[in-house]
């Protein structure tokens, strides 16, 4: 793997890019337990074969999901992060209730 | 024996090629069979150990030799040590950060410096002495921190300066006109290489001899569990049970913990190394900077064994890389600019378990009869002996023994992790 296709650069230099790790599904920030967190900070499911994960072009710090074959060191599909996140995310706390 | 070569060798002076056809024809010529033959797999053992490389071996010849347990068997997917026991650098030293980890890798140099002796096979373990540069203050400060956890602990590590690194290492490039001029450096004196073959050899023979059975070609296919115990793993020559078993399979951890039912915290990552065509000794000490992601040894072949940081990105492949040996030459040729005319003779991959906290996972897992030995990273050959030899406490007696506790699979899901990120690999 030599060549990167980057979704808003097009093919670049392997060496300008950041691994980002695995796709994961990230845990409700307002309602969850520590395990939950563990899970997804620390375990990993290290797949020997087709992955899907993060990578960053650096000079652009343009992040995106690359579809890669963890056995033969292949990138098979590159594509913007929002064909999959296509809802804004909520991080705010809920509010306590009136008189609490 | 001895004699007798010197005799055939001497009345077959004048017809040369004859008589060594001759002489490598002779039957008492054919090598010592030291492990025996392949046998059918038992329906049962004791204990199974998944893996045969010094990790694996190590625990069955220690569970023979310490606990008289031999109704063991190792199973190996292709053949002993030709995974990662044959693709480190071969280092062994004890300078680790954390009180934790320095108490254990101690354990395992005391191991090793005994070892040669107790299989009655040369490992070539020779001491050198063992050099980490600092380029920054910052890793000035890591290295007396380092320095001083050593210490206290019994192990013998000193910060020292460039009139100090010169005496030991004088053809180092010391110039303060390079990019990253060298400060200082941790001097742990007991840093010592040795040949990893013979290590697990070393192992393997020992264990054969008292009655483990060593099974080759024997690749795991699944692992069948119930009620939270492991009841039968199956193979490529069949089905086995067993009352305990262990996985030793670094590189590979992931794929194992996933049949037997669970995740683990490490993402399997590509290490390259290489070696260059030997030279005439000149460099007795092991030289490691963690900031130009280099380390160099002189092996007692005269080669020059070198590796740097491990791939930017998780493979499941042995593949080679232009961009690593480029951004590993830059860097040493700054370190000793005199080699760059050396060439280079081999270069391999070997994958590594990397884990969030650069230390190993031990112990327990969530099959009660099923033990783990994983998240080897770039930190499994110097471990070798003391992995095995608590290993093997650990799968005969059930219990986890204190020094192997802080490495539990369990540290994750309790926030307890034993960081030593500054002290077990470079490039970071």
């Amino acid at each position: 793997m030599k060549i990167i296709n980057c979704p808003l650069n097009g093919p670049r230099n392997a060496s300008e890019f950041l691994w980002g790790g695995e796709v994961k599904e990230m845990p409700d920030p307002t309602a969850s337990d520590p395990a939950a967190w563990a899970d997804y900070v620390f375990l990993q499911e290290n797949e020997a074969g087709i992955v899907r994960e993060w990578w960053c072009h650096l000079p652009t710090a343009f992040w995106f999901i690359a579809e890669r074959d963890t056995r033969t060191d292949e990138i098979l599909r590159t594509h913007r992060p929002s064909e999959l996140f296509g809802k804004r995310r909520d991080f705010a706390q809920p509010k306590p209730e009136e008189g609490a | 024996m001895a004699e007798a070569v010197h005799a055939s060798l001497k009345v077959h002076r004048g017809i040369m090629p004859f008589g060594l056809i001759k002489y490598g024809l002779r039957p008492w010529r054919s090598p010592r069979r030291v492990l025996p033959r392949a046998q059918e797999l038992k329906p049962s053992y004791d204990i199974v150990i998944i893996g045969g490389g010094g990790h694996g071996l190590a625990a069955a010849y220690y569970l023979a030799k310490d606990w008289g347990i031999t109704n063991v068997a190792v199973l190996e997917k292709g053949y002993l040590a030709g995974g990662n026991t044959a693709r480190n650098t071969a280092i062994i030293r004890s300078n680790y950060l954390t009180p934790e980890g320095v108490r254990f890798y101690d354990e395992s140099v005391k191991l090793f410096q005994s070892l040669s002796n107790e299989f009655d096979f040369n490992i070539l373990y020779s001491e050198r002495g063992h050099l980490t540069l600092a380029h920054t203050d910052a890793a000035l400060r890591t290295m007396r921190w380092r320095a001083e956890v050593n210490k206290h602990l019994g192990v013998r590590s000193e910060l020292i300066f460039p009139d100090e690194i010169r005496k030991l290492v004088p053809c180092l490039n010391l110039s303060e006109d390079v990019r990253y001029p060298i400060l200082g450096a941790l001097y742990h004196e007991p840093g010592s290489i040795a040949r990893h073959d013979a290590v697990a050899w070393g192992y393997a023979i020992g264990a054969a001899a008292r009655g483990v059975e060593l099974h080759q070609k024997t690749e795991v296919t699944a692992i069948n569990h119930a009620d939270g115990k492991v009841t039968e793993i199956v193979t490529n020559r069949g089905r086995v049970r067993c009352g305990v078993a262990m996985q030793a399979v670094a590189g590979s951890s992931s794929v194992l913990a996933k049949m037997a039912g669970f995740k683990l915290p490490i993402r399997t990552i590509p290490l390259q190394a290489c070696v260059s065509q030997p030279l005439k000794p000149f460099l007795d000490a092991i030289i490691v900077s963690g900031s130009l992601h280099v380390y160099i040894s002189q092996s007692a072949r005269g080669e020059l064994v070198m590796g740097g940081s491990t791939d930017p990105y998780a493979l499941y492949s042995t593949r080679s890389t232009l961009d690593f040996k480029e951004g590993l030459m830059a860097h040493m040729l700054e370190l000793f600019p005199f080699l760059g005319e050396v060439k280079l003779l081999r270069q391999w991959a070997g994958l590594a378990d990397m884990t969030p906290d650069f230390s190993p996972v031990m112990g327990e897992t969530p099959l009660e009869n099923y033990y783990i030995d994983a998240g080897w990273g770039t930190w499994g050959f110097k471990a070798t002996p003391v992995c095995g030899k608590r290993m093997a406490e650990t799968l005969a007696s059930r219990k986890v023994p204190d020094i192997l506790v802080p490495f539990r699979l369990a540290r994750f899901e309790e926030f307890a992790l034993v960081g030593e990120k500054g002290a077990a690999s470079v490039g970071h």
